[in-house]
């Protein structure tokens, strides 16, 4: 059996997604394989292929040219050297910004006059520069007669758009889209511009791209890139010729890095728990019209009322009957402690990623408190000022995966923990009632995952657990004991034995 | 003269203004007075980079007024750590930003105006846009000594700031902009801009601490509502251009668009902790252990916001080695934040299990650590 675990930990503040997947067949466990994507850009810079570059210019040698620092205004003569935008060997493009400098409280920024490769820095950071003296070394392409720069573009447009002069004729395109054309060695003025005043776009150079990979293929009957239309008596079916799409897009790897790094290290040693697991789904139709009358009551307290409440106060009825899902053990499985309190964690997504805060002794709390307590810790986890406090000491967690859309999930126990709820989303259901009838129901899937060697003697304690769990969401008298306990809370919160 | 202003004449307006090479429409003005209708400091700065980025402003010269809710902004090329107080901030609920002009830090708030002005690089003349601004105060103050000084500051009787300027200069534009003091709490600017991070050793660009007042308290009828008019007047007199001021929406993006991933920019961790250049923490804390301190060395470096080298040194009597030499190694790479430091410890407190006593002390270590962050 080969259960896909997915656990995505997004880190929205630095705009990375980053997913980790944990693959487990048949009760081995294969190392996780980490995989980023995308990256918000800053600067924007592209990196080309420098050897493409030099292919196109095979015949003559592209020359080095000083790039000088520029008046920079006001009389200023020197400044300081902040960043550098650009490395040694970098592909830089006209107006690609290459530095930052500061002079007496004004940043500015270094664009570059030039298309080519960066040479030579001339400064290291922190260095004064000065105006007049060069500042970097560029090898710009050589000047041929089909492709001409305009090295001194005389600045009155704020546009981007640079001018080549190609047989006295102007051809208008960006300096993303010449680069471009320059690796798939098309000349600009054999496209057509569709943009505005004939400007080519990148979408033009993808046409032309296209056009050109299909003459050179070699036509077939068969082979048509609209199919004719279908002819009741000819009966073959015409075979789309697929053109490979022109794809700039570039891999890029980087360093796992931060507490992600260590967050890596304990999933890696909690998935070498043997995991025990069992999955049953739950009939909520009773607790959804519970939570719909007390949600205004909540409410009114300024608590926002959600199932979990509910889910971990079930939870903590079931470790008081199964106390043994509510251990610790220690890193050999060599002593096993019953843990008292119930500190159910649950699984929250911030900006930092995945965090697990928990509700401390859900045992002795109502549902209000654990609600306030909740929206507490929500409030902290997303303004990122959770205390180390509420991230320690748990000793059950209830991973909520049905608040992001998921149906099931396969949940991996957090260490020393020995066991950890799943929850998946309600769903509308058609379902048999006692007689019979179909009727709407609000189900829920709901897994759960155990730790093997400390439970092999009570094998059929999961089940019971979870019934336990079950029956006590929506049985109906737990649904009254439970809706007595949420009224009682502001009488005594604390009388024993209360719910 | 504060006259509302329908979307579409603001549209068609900027539409005018981004002229094209080709074309020249003679009815424009030649110059724009616009005002925020936010005090989010992020869409605010955004707005700034939008008319830099977007904007032509060949012979039209534009000035922007804006105010922002309590936050600290720090220059391009600054320490956060080493200019402010950020655990007060992060008490208090003050904002921090990283603008992209350079100089040094303020704080802002509802007391303060944020005056920006917009013009061609060849254009561009601090001591121009501060006189401008002396001669608006002094138009409904006659009596005010009020002056700028070298370094672009505006000082009050001869000694205190009232004003401070940073400025961006691009390919073809650029842009000077300053604050000016009307009602801020000076009291908790004072408390947010001391830091108290120590040993920290950085290139970063230093703010030069200076008195600061009011001048609401050197005449309580110069409120920011009146200065801001006032400014605009004189904007209005010295371009020759209609004293409008039109009201716009930071966030709106059929008038400027891209305008909100701009915003979203600038409040990324990357950009406002990230871009902090290279610094190193030397220091070190006690930590009370049966009746005797213990003393902890902490040497860190960071770069781009995160931690590049960490050394912390604890005698070995306390913590052992390679306990110690866990809590360095995971640390590398960390960002150098608080929130990255607790969910470190809760981390490491599952892979040591059952060690109350080590818990405990992890605990301590980690919150002292903490508290330089």
């Amino acid at each position: 059996m080969a259960a896909a675990l997915v656990l995505r930990t997004w880190s929205r503040a630095a705009g990375q997604l980053i997913c980790v997947r944990y693959f487990q067949t048949c009760g081995n466990v294969h190392v996780l394989k980490p995989k980023y994507v995308c990256f918000f850009g800053y600067p924007p810079f592209k990196y080309s292929h420098p050897y493409q570059w030099l292919k196109t210019t095979a015949a003559l040698q592209g020359q080095i040219v000083q790039f000088k620092l520029s008046d920079i205004g006001e009389g200023i003569r020197e400044v300081t050297v902040k960043e550098w935008y650009v490395k040694e060997g970098d592909t830089v493009s006209q107006f690609d910004s290459i530095c930052e400098v500061q002079s007496d409280k004004a940043s500015v920024t270094i664009t570059s006059r030039y298309d080519g490769v960066i040479k030579k820095l001339y400064y290291n950071l922190d260095d004064t520069a000065y105006v007049g003296k060069p500042l970097v070394d560029i090898e710009t392409e050589a000047l041929k007669d089909s492709e001409e720069d305009v090295v001194e573009t005389p600045a009155v447009s704020h546009d981007e758009h640079t001018h080549q002069e190609i047989k006295g004729q102007k051809t208008l395109a960006t300096p993303a889209v010449r680069r471009l054309a320059m690796e798939n060695n098309i000349k600009l003025s054999e496209v057509i511009g569709s943009g505005k005043d004939g400007r080519i776009l990148k979408e033009d150079i993808l046409n032309y791209l296209e056009k050109q990979t299909g003459a050179i293929l070699p036509p077939s009957p068969k082979a048509e890139i609209m199919p004719p239309p279908p002819k009741p008596k000819d009966r073959t079916i015409p075979i789309p010729i697929s053109k490979p799409p022109v794809f700039i897009g570039k891999d890029r790897t980087e360093p796992v890095k931060g507490f992600h790094k260590a967050m890596v290290k304990t999933m890696s040693a909690a998935l070498k728990i043997p995991h025990f697991g069992y999955c049953d789904e739950v009939d909520l139709t009773e607790l959804v019209k519970l939570r719909e009358e007390l949600k205004p009551i909540a409410f009114a307290r300024g608590i926002k009322l959600s199932f979990m409440p509910f889910f971990l106060k079930a939870a903590s009825l079931g470790l008081l009957q199964f106390p043994i899902l509510n251990a610790s053990v220690d890193e050999n499985c060599q002593n096993i402690t019953y843990k008292a309190s119930h500190n159910i964690g649950i699984a929250m997504d911030t900006e930092q990623g995945l965090i697990v805060p928990n509700v401390k002794n859900v045992q002795i709390r109502s549902i209000f408190e654990i609600a306030t307590e909740l929206n507490r810790l929500q409030k902290l986890g997303s303004a990122g000022q959770l205390s180390t406090n509420d991230l320690i000491g748990g000793t059950f967690t209830l991973s909520n995966i049905g608040s992001i859309g998921g149906t099931y999930a396969k949940p991996v126990i957090l260490p020393p923990e020995v066991a950890i709820g799943a929850l998946g989303t309600i769903k509308a259901l058609p379902r048999f009632n006692e007689k019979g009838e179909v009727c709407k129901a609000q189900i829920m899937n709901v897994e759960k995952g155990e730790r093997k060697p400390v439970l092999l003697n009570v094998y059929y304690a999961p089940r019971t657990m979870l019934n336990s769990v079950c029956l006590s969401l929506h049985n109906s008298t737990s649904q009254k004991q439970l809706k007595v306990a949420t009224r009682f809370s502001d009488i005594s919160p604390d009388r024993p034995g209360h719910l | 003269m504060l006259i509302p202003f329908s979307m579409k004449n603001c549209f068609q307006l900027l539409c005018n203004l981004k002229v094209p090479a080709a074309g020249f429409k003679n009815t424009v003005k030649s110059g724009l007075i616009l005002q925020s209708i936010s005090n989010n400091v992020y869409h605010n700065l955004a707005v700034e980079d939008w008319i830099h980025d977007h904007m032509n402003l060949e012979g039209k010269p534009v000035l922007f007024l804006w105010r922002n809710s309590p936050t600290v902004v720090i220059g391009r090329h600054q320490n956060p750590w080493q200019e402010c107080n950020l655990n007060l901030m992060r008490e208090e609920g003050v904002k921090l930003a990283r603008r992209r002009s350079g100089g040094g830090t303020v704080y802002h708030d509802m007391g303060n105006i944020n005056l920006t002005f917009f013009t061609t690089k060849k254009k561009y003349d601090r001591m121009e846009n501060l006189k401008l601004v002396v001669r608006a105060l002094k138009a409904v103050h006659p009596h005010l000594d009020v002056q700028a000084t070298e370094r672009f500051d505006l000082l009050v009787d001869g000694q205190f700031k009232i004003s401070g300027t940073a400025s961006k200069i691009g390919r073809n534009a650029a842009y000077h902009h300053c604050t000016l003091l009307c009602g801020t709490d000076r009291t908790f600017l004072s408390s947010l801009l001391k830091s108290p991070y120590q040993g920290i050793r950085s290139n970063a660009t230093a703010s030069t601490p200076a008195l600061v007042k009011n001048l609401m308290e050197k005449d309580p009828t110069l409120t920011c509502e009146v200065v801001i008019n006032a400014v605009a007047t004189e904007y209005a007199t010295s371009h020759q251009i209609d004293n409008h001021i039109h009201l716009i929406n930071p966030t709106d993006e059929t008038v400027f668009p891209g305008i909100n991933s701009k915003a979203i920019e600038l409040q990324t961790w990357e950009w406002i902790y990230g871009k902090t250049p290279k610094f190193s923490v030397d220091t070190s804390f006690t930590v009370l252990h049966e009746q005797s301190h213990v003393e902890i060395k902490v040497f860190i470096d960071v770069k781009n916001g995160r931690i590049e080298v960490c050394n912390i040194e604890a005698p070995d009597h306390w913590l052992p080695l390679e306990i110690c030499d866990q809590l360095n190694s995971s640390l590398i790479g960390s960002k150098f934040s608080p929130i990255e430091m607790t969910v470190l410890t809760s981390i490491l407190h599952r892979t040591h299990p059952g060690d109350d006593e080590l818990h405990s002390k992890w605990n301590i270590l980690c919150e002292k650590i903490k508290g330089i962050m």
